[in-house]
Parts: C-alpha cells; structure tokens; sequence
C-alpha cells in the first residue's frame, strides 16, 4: 500500500513543473498544458485523499467533476486561443498587449 | 526497506509522469510536447489506479487522450504558421523572466515538500475514524450511487455549466465572429 505522502510529493512536483509552465512559456499552448497540469495535481490529491473515504466517497466524485471542469476550461480557451491567433497572427501572450494598461 | 511489485510499478509511473512532465515544458518543439503531455495523462491515470480510483484513471484516459489532446492538435494545426520558422533568438527579456519563473517554482516546491514531509498524516482527526477503500470493492457502483444521492447538485450545476461552456466555445470559434 503506498503512503498517502508519497501520492502528495507526486502531486506538488507536477503542480510545480505546471508553474513553470505557466510563469514562462512563450507559447498560449504550452500555458494551457501548464495549466492542465496544475488541474491534474489537484485530481491526484483529490483521489489519493479518496481513498481513505469509502463512506461519502467525496474525493473520488469531485475528482471527477475536476476534470469535467478542467475539460470544460479547455475548450473554452482553445476557442479564445485560435481567435487570438486570428485576431493578433500570434499566440505569444507576451504579444497579445491589447488589454494591458 | 523491501519493494514489493506495487511499490515498482507505482514509482516507475510516478517517475514518468515528472519526467515528461518536465519534458513537456522545457520542450521547444510544440509537436513533442503535446505528444509527450499525452505519456504523462497515460501514467496520471496509471497512478488513479493505484490509489484504487479505477473509474477516475478510465474517466482521465477517455476525457483527456480523447477529447483535450484531439482538441490541443487541432488548435496547434489552426495556429501554426509561422511558429514552424518563428525559431528566433530570444530577447533580452527572456532570461529574467525564465529565471524568475524557474526561481518561484522551485521555492513553491521546497515550500509543498516541507509542509507535506512535516506533516503526520495518520495524526488529524479524520484519518482516525477513516474507512479505507479495499481493492474488491465495487468504486464504479459506489460513484453511481453517490451521483444520483449526495452529490446530486454538484453534478446538476455541473451538467448546466458544461453546457455553457460548450455554447460558449462554439460563439467564439464561430466562423466571421468579429470581435
């Protein structure tokens, strides 16, 4: 049976290395993927967590309702992406300043 | 400290979801990354199963390498152009900015790393009264049962919510959208 502390470590490496992602891509893509990875750090706690909890089985539901939220997300800014590409013939965030004070 | 079969193929899976995590965002070539993001959704899910989450690890497999990756080509396909030569060098702004975000990461991970080292888990209360899952139960049965009674809401707002977002993924890929 593996420790619930070593599903955590997992979990804060890959919420790290999607705050990398997210703090220094140049890429809209590569932002999203970073960002799809926080949202999977946040599963995999939610599930190593629901495994100690047969009775209201919360962990395990809202892992789900996570990621149909995190599919959601996606979806949405893939759309907003392809018009940014449209709109500024770049998906550099550091490029799309438009909104910037 | 004796490893068992478990314990080897849960830390294999462990060590391939950081590595191509990492792999994924250092990656210059946009192509190898989202291909690389599908081996580290494949080894999440392996490691869902380990934690006894069958129907999470087969939701994971179905929405994510069905539905986000399929999604994430397209949108790679539609908006690459000029990202196939854009292979310039980077500007003066780049490095601080790299440094800084390589700086937070890590400082956020020593601070994740200390706070779950230092904490004892089976110490807080509600592990003391736990009822843990076992591997013969029925979890798909269970997740059925709890969306149609206690977590019913949550999944109704969550249904109108998913259609929200779809319509408004479809308003704003919508073809002569001006603005």
């Amino acid at each position: 049976m593996i420790p619930l502390s070593h599903f955590m470590l997992i979990s804060a490496g890959l919420f790290c290395i999607g705050l990398y992602a997210v703090l220094t891509r140049r890429n809209a893509i590569q932002v999203l993927i970073g960002i799809e990875f926080m949202i999977n750090a946040a599963v995999l706690n939610f599930v190593a967590f629901g495994r100690y909890d047969k009775i209201a089985g919360g962990g395990q539901m809202f892992a789900l309702f996570a990621i149909v939220l995190a599919a959601a997300g996606v979806a949405v800014a893939l759309a907003i992406i392809l018009n940014v590409y449209k709109y500024f013939k770049s998906i550099d965030p550091t490029k799309t300043e438009t909104l910037k004070d | 400290m004796i490893m068992g079969q478990e314990q080897i193929i849960f830390y294999f899976f462990a060590a391939s979801v950081l590595i191509s995590a990492l792999c994924v965002v250092v990656m210059k070539n946009l192509v190898r990354s989202i291909f690389l993001f599908f081996v580290t959704l494949f080894s999440l899910a392996a490691l869902y199963l380990f934690a006894l989450a069958d129907f999470i690890a087969l939701a994971q497999v179905v929405i994510y390498a069905g539905g986000v990756l399929v999604l994430m080509l397209f949108a790679f396909m539609l908006s690459n152009r000029e990202l196939l030569n854009s292979l310039k060098p980077a500007t003066s702004g780049f490095k601080v900015n790299h440094f800084a975000g390589i700086l937070i990461s890590l400082l956020f991970l020593f601070i994740l790393f200390t706070v779950i080292i230092k904490t004892d888990f089976n110490q807080l209360d509600w592990m003391q009264e736990r009822v843990p899952i076992n591997a013969s139960d029925n979890t798909t049965h269970q997740i059925g049962i709890h969306t149609m009674t206690t977590y019913l809401l949550p999944f109704e707002i969550l249904s109108v919510f998913l259609m929200m977002a779809l319509i408004g993924a479809a308003h704003l890929a919508r073809k002569g959208n001006k603005g």
